[in-house]
């Protein structure tokens, strides 16, 4: 079953909706989504690092988001006047990114498949590695769960309840940097931050409690995965942002559905 | 031994000092309030002793196991989290859906478990934000400006449940706040704040002290007119030169008499201006400041 590629590409596709369901939750809630731009783009340097020294990508973009998650919720603890500072650290990654692609021999070939994902050519091997990624983030949220949900509502509240929100932040800085280096294959670099946000946002008017929120997001993620690459298959368009295309369409449709609804 | 102290405690905010050499210390059952002017770090005092704002100087002792129930001065819920007040309630610990629902009826808002937040009346969301807080056990309470955004009534009401709690818990409440005039009388100890501790005691005691007039003779004086008024009159000589000696603040006695004697003019202010649309305006800048 594994053998045919289309169902290799869904199951990469669930692990990313896995992932960046619960995940993209957290970062509409905090107001995360430079900050999961920032650690998306700085991928491309790691793509490009982990290819010039012949080191396997996951693990590449691993650590360039992971630096990069880290630096840039360094600032955010210091105070530093974020819009700015993420705005110059997202896009200066980017080209960072791009510009030691260059340095890379045969790697400019192939460059749309790290900004643009290529879901359809995910080996088994690399399958592997994305689920055991997407299970970490998905574990890694589940344990901290009520801690995190308490320090995103009030970092005081969370202070005086006995949750350190240092270390709920530090375990979303993880898991954004996991989900960088799951996603960069199923929908690219330049997407990732979409799969977080636009499922969320779309099961946002649909749900009472945190809970529901992160299940329905991933749910959503789910059939933009499933619609994208029938979509890509029949209309033969890049597949990654056909998935991503297919959750602003459900998004445009809770939308519009919460409004009929008042 | 004191629940909660602060010794020689000092805040800078980039280099800025706000509290300078603030020593304090809560008593297992007693209500302390701490009034002060706008930016004279009532807030990042209680910071400091929760722990979210770092000392600059001196320290913070907390009883070993201290359990604390905290109401924020906002809790910024804009919707972009769903949440029922049930779940709410149930952060970070897990609560049985009885006792979520004894607190609720305790604070007086019976029923509203399947609410969202969001959807709470400015009355309602304070009282589940101290229910919130009493599931803790709390053996103190900490207030931020509670009542921020409630009417008088409103406010007089929730301060009566705070007492209450007190007398069937016993914890202990350390309060800040901008209604003088319901806080301090039901205050067992008043700390008139303003970078530094100008002045504590009763509420009688603190309301006569120069130093407090100085600050809310300028800051709020219609507030202070209001509360002497119906509260102070037979205070104001008997205790200005007993209590005023604390700090070496010498220089501001001169001042202070010209503002005593002033009161009874501004006291015909008082009352158009103490809760009307200046007091309002008055407080707003609170928010800003807090922000900070």
């Amino acid at each position: 079953m594994l053998d045919d590629f289309l169902v290799r590409a869904a199951l990469a596709g669930l692990a990313t909706a896995l992932a960046a369901g619960p995940l993209g939750c957290f970062v509409v809630w905090r107001r995360m989504a430079y900050f999961g731009d920032a650690t998306a783009h700085a991928s491309v340097l790691g793509v490009a690092l982990a290819l010039g020294f012949a080191l396997p990508v996951f693990w590449g973009t691993l650590a360039a988001a992971l630096a990069m998650a880290l630096a840039v919720a360094a600032l955010a603890g210091r105070g530093v006047t974020m819009d700015t500072a993420l705005g110059v650290l997202a896009h200066s990654a980017l080209a960072f990114g791009l510009v030691a692609v260059a340095f890379v021999p045969g790697l400019r070939v192939d460059l749309s498949a790290y900004l643009f994902g290529d879901v359809l050519a995910v080996s088994q091997a690399e399958l592997l590695t994305l689920w055991l990624g997407a299970a970490a983030v998905a574990g890694l949220l589940a344990w901290r769960w009520q801690g995190l949900l308490t320090a995103t509502l009030n970092e005081d509240l969370a202070l005086a309840s006995g949750v350190d929100p240092g270390r709920e932040r530090l375990a979303l800085t993880v898991a954004l940097a996991l989900v960088v280096a799951v996603a960069i294959k199923t929908v690219g670099a330049l997407l990732i931050a979409a799969m977080l946000i636009v499922p969320a946002a779309a099961a946002r008017p649909f749900a009472r409690t945190p809970e529901a929120m992160a299940v329905l997001a991933t749910a959503i993620g789910a059939g933009a995965v499933g619609a994208g690459l029938w979509a890509s298959l029949a209309f033969d368009t890049p597949a990654g942002p056909s998935i991503v295309v297919a959750a602003a369409a459900a998004f445009a449709a809770s939308l519009g559905a919460a409004a009929v609804r008042g | 031994m004191s629940l909660i102290a602060a010794e020689g405690l000092s805040v800078s905010y980039g280099g800025q000092p706000v509290l300078s050499g603030v020593d304090l210390a809560v008593q297992p059952g007693e209500i302390v309030t701490v009034v002060g002017p706008n930016g004279s770090g009532k807030s990042t005092l209680l910071h400091a002793l929760i722990g979210t704002v770092r000392p600059a100087a001196g320290r913070v002792v907390r009883r070993p196991g201290l359990r604390i129930g905290y109401v924020p001065q906002r809790l910024a819920l804009d919707g972009r989290m769903p949440l029922t007040v049930r779940r709410f309630l149930s952060l970070p610990e897990r609560r049985s859906a009885a006792e979520i629902a004894e607190v609720l009826r305790r604070t007086g808002v019976p029923g509203t478990e399947g609410r969202q937040m969001t959807a709470l009346s400015g009355g309602q969301f304070q009282r589940v934000l101290l229910a919130r807080a009493l599931l803790a056990r709390p053996e103190i309470l900490i207030l931020d400006e509670p009542t921020q955004g409630l009417d008088q009534p409103g406010a007089a009401a929730f301060y009566r449940l705070i007492e209450e709690v007190r007398a069937e818990t016993g914890c202990a409440v350390l309060m800040v706040s901008h209604d003088l005039h319901v806080v301090m009388s039901a205050s067992d100890r008043v700390i008139c704040l303003n970078g530094h501790i100008c002045c504590e005691g009763t509420p009688t005691v603190v309301s006569a002290a120069p130093e407090y007039r100085a600050l809310f003779g300028l800051g709020t004086g219609g507030a202070l007119a209001l509360y002497r008024h119906e509260h102070d009159h037979g205070h104001d000589h008997g205790h200005d030169h007993a209590h005023g000696h604390d700090h070496g603040q010498g220089h501001d006695h001169a001042h202070d008499r010209g503002h005593d004697r002033d009161h009874g003019h501004a006291h015909g202010h008082a009352h158009g201006q103490g809760w009307g649309p200046g007091a309002t305006a008055r407080r707003d800048p609170a928010g800003a400041e807090a922000g900070r």
